[in-house]
């Protein structure tokens, strides 16, 4: 009887073992995935024309506009497989009290790092007009965000007053943009963010369910970092090698705070 | 005998009256011209049709393109000047507001590398958004005026003849513009049916000299058949109180501060003023310049300094044969070819 009890429980254990060795997940099938781009400034939430913010160099500001795109979406699930969101549905734009999520359609795995553009990669700035639909169409939502005069798109705008902007009205706005040039090389401004997830919170992204990776935007880190910008000294940015700075400062602004899964 | 004469009589009446009637116009798309190198427009996403190109004409003339509808691409691209802005050393757009550069020609885009002074547009899809969008030009935005194409049902019938579609995108309007620039071919000048071993078309003496004195003192920036090389190059101007930048607006490289596109030679007969500017009102102003005016500003083309006195040494007689070939460039046919025209 000892024998047989002691028998079944071995069985038990060896079954319970070939089930923890099937797969949780079935990369054929694609489950939705929703990013939010948290805007925020410091440890407040980010208000647009009136709550105001201090710089480091202890300038106050106000936002009235900031609206950025991200793009080339990238995803490495635990076993290190990498999948790379297609081309042709991967380019948002998020605009503060307008858009802040990015919906995605992904095979279903544990997730644990996501890496994106911020901005539109030179090889769509330099492709046929019919493929610049949607997010991208300059007569379209990309109107604003378009330099017409010098091809190529806006990555990033954050617009707002300051008292110490000495531009009409007190306005600062930071313009930018740069792909790195058609033939000329000119430059670069394009920012690969990568980010861990694995402390916060894994994506576990599972058909009938929608994961939700919650970052954090933190607009004083465009502002302030290896350089720290200064309305009184520049207060409008709206070619590329000047914006440099700026880009160089926003690669630390975004932060993975949770996951919802 | 009396009776053949009355019969070439009738025959030759008949002959002209046939030439006189309307005839159904066959259209003949974009045709490279046998003197000229190999387009760099890419045909191959823009096929150009007559239904097309006849849209693309309307809407370059259509003042619809403005905020307040009040002028068109044709306002400062003038046909009769070759397209440009005839007697405006910089054009005045929209409510007369005045821009800071010389309106260029609309001719034979379809060999540009790239667009504007500056070269800031590398494709001439992308090209129109700039006048429209420019608070000196067409001050207009974009999402504005394909509203107002949308707006418009002789539009929307327009644009779905043309491309299938009434949906009038982003797509079809700038490509029905590039259709309509691309067709603007000049290759009908006495240089060019010279080249062609035309019968009978031959350079004058002067010419032929003029033509010597191109090939060795000017041909390496304004390189034949198009008279430009579309490289970008600081041919030595002094420095307006403008401060116009030039390419290095573009590519903020110190190396391009001052430097502008090569311009063609073609026509210039009839789109003074010259530089980017439009600073000289004649080409014999444009000749003083290079051969004692030339300023050694940054970036100052080498080329302007390998005499003694930077520029371009050029006698008389050289100078009176250069104008004359340079006239060869005229082509009056392009200046007055219907199918470029208002309809």
């Amino acid at each position: 009887m000892k024998n047989i009890f002691l028998l079944s429980f071995t069985a038990v254990l060896f079954t319970a073992c070939k089930k923890d060795d099937q797969p949780l997940y079935n990369a054929t099938i694609k489950a939705p995935l929703s990013i939010e781009f948290d805007n925020i400034a410091g440890s407040a939430n980010l208000q647009l024309n009136t709550a105001t913010y201090t710089n480091v160099a202890g300038e106050i500001f106000n936002v009235t506009l900031l609206k950025y795109y991200v793009s080339n979406f990238k995803l490495t699930d635990v076993n290190g497989n990498i999948y790379t969101v297609p081309q042709d549905s991967s380019y948002f734009l998020v605009q503060e009290g307008v858009t802040d999520n990015v919906q995605l359609s992904v095979p279903e795995a544990e997730y644990k790092t996501l890496s994106f553009v911020v901005g539109v990669d030179s090889l769509r700035n330099t492709m046929d007009i019919s493929r610049r639909t949607g997010t991208l169409d300059p007569a379209g939502p990309a109107a604003d965000m378009y330099w017409g005069w010098n091809s190529g798109y806006i990555f990033f705008k954050l617009e707002g007053t300051s008292p110490a902007s000495t531009s009409a009205d007190h306005v600062f706005q930071y313009h930018v943009g740069g792909f790195g040039g058609y033939t000329t090389p000119t430059p670069n401004n394009l920012k690969t963010i990568t980010l861990d997830l694995s402390a916060r919170g894994t994506a576990k992204v599972k058909a009938g369910k929608e994961t939700n990776i919650h970052l954090m935007v933190d607009i004083l880190k465009a502002l302030n970092g290896n350089t720290n910008m200064s309305f009184a000294t520049t207060s409008m940015i709206h070619s590329a090698a000047p914006a440099i700075p700026v880009a160089n400062n926003y690669m630390d602004m975004f932060r993975h705070d949770h996951t919802e899964n | 005998m009396k009776r053949i004469y009355y019969l070439i009589s009738i025959v030759f009446v008949a002959g002209l009256w046939a030439c006189n009637k309307d005839l159904p116009e066959i259209f003949i798309g974009f045709q490279q011209p046998e003197n000229f190198t190999q387009p760099a427009y890419h045909f191959s996403t823009n096929n150009i049709s007559q239904k097309g190109f006849e849209l693309g004409r309307k809407l370059f003339y259509d003042p619809i393109l403005s905020a307040n509808n009040s002028i068109s691409c044709g306002s400062c691209h003038i046909q009769t000047s070759a397209f440009t802005h005839h007697g405006h050393s910089v054009s005045h757009g929209i409510n007369d507001r005045m821009g800071t550069r010389n309106s260029p020609p609309i001719m034979n885009l379809a060999w540009n590398t790239s667009f504007m002074w500056d070269g800031g547009i590398a494709d001439l899809d992308l090209q129109a958004i700039a006048p429209i969008t420019n608070h000196v030009e067409m001050d207009e935005m974009m999402p504005g005026v394909l509203a107002k194409l949308r707006g418009s049902s002789q539009y929307r019938t327009l644009f779905k003849n043309a491309f299938g579609s009434d949906d009038i995108s982003t797509n079809d309007f700038l490509k029905a513009l590039s259709q309509f620039m691309l067709m603007c071919v000049s290759s009908n000048s006495r240089y060019d049916s010279i080249m062609r071993h035309d019968a009978g078309k031959n350079f004058t003496d002067e010419e032929t000299n003029g033509y010597a004195v191109f090939k060795q003192k000017c041909s390496a920036c304004h390189k034949e058949p198009l008279f430009t090389d579309n490289t970008f190059r600081n041919n030595g101007l002094s420095v307006s109180s403008v401060n116009d930048e030039g390419r290095y607006l573009v590519t903020q490289q110190q190396t391009d501060l001052y430097k502008f596109k090569v311009p063609s030679l073609r026509n210039l007969s009839f789109t003074a003023p010259y530089m980017h500017d439009g600073r000289f009102l004649t080409l014999d102003a444009v000749l003083d310049h290079y051969t004692s005016h030339i300023q050694p500003t940054p970036n100052l083309d080498p080329l302007f300094l390998q005499n003694v006195q930077p520029g371009i040494a050029l006698s008389m007689p050289e100078r009176q044969s250069l104008l004359s070939f340079l006239k060869t460039l005229d082509d009056h046919h392009f200046l007055t070819d219907a199918r470029f025209s208002e309809q």
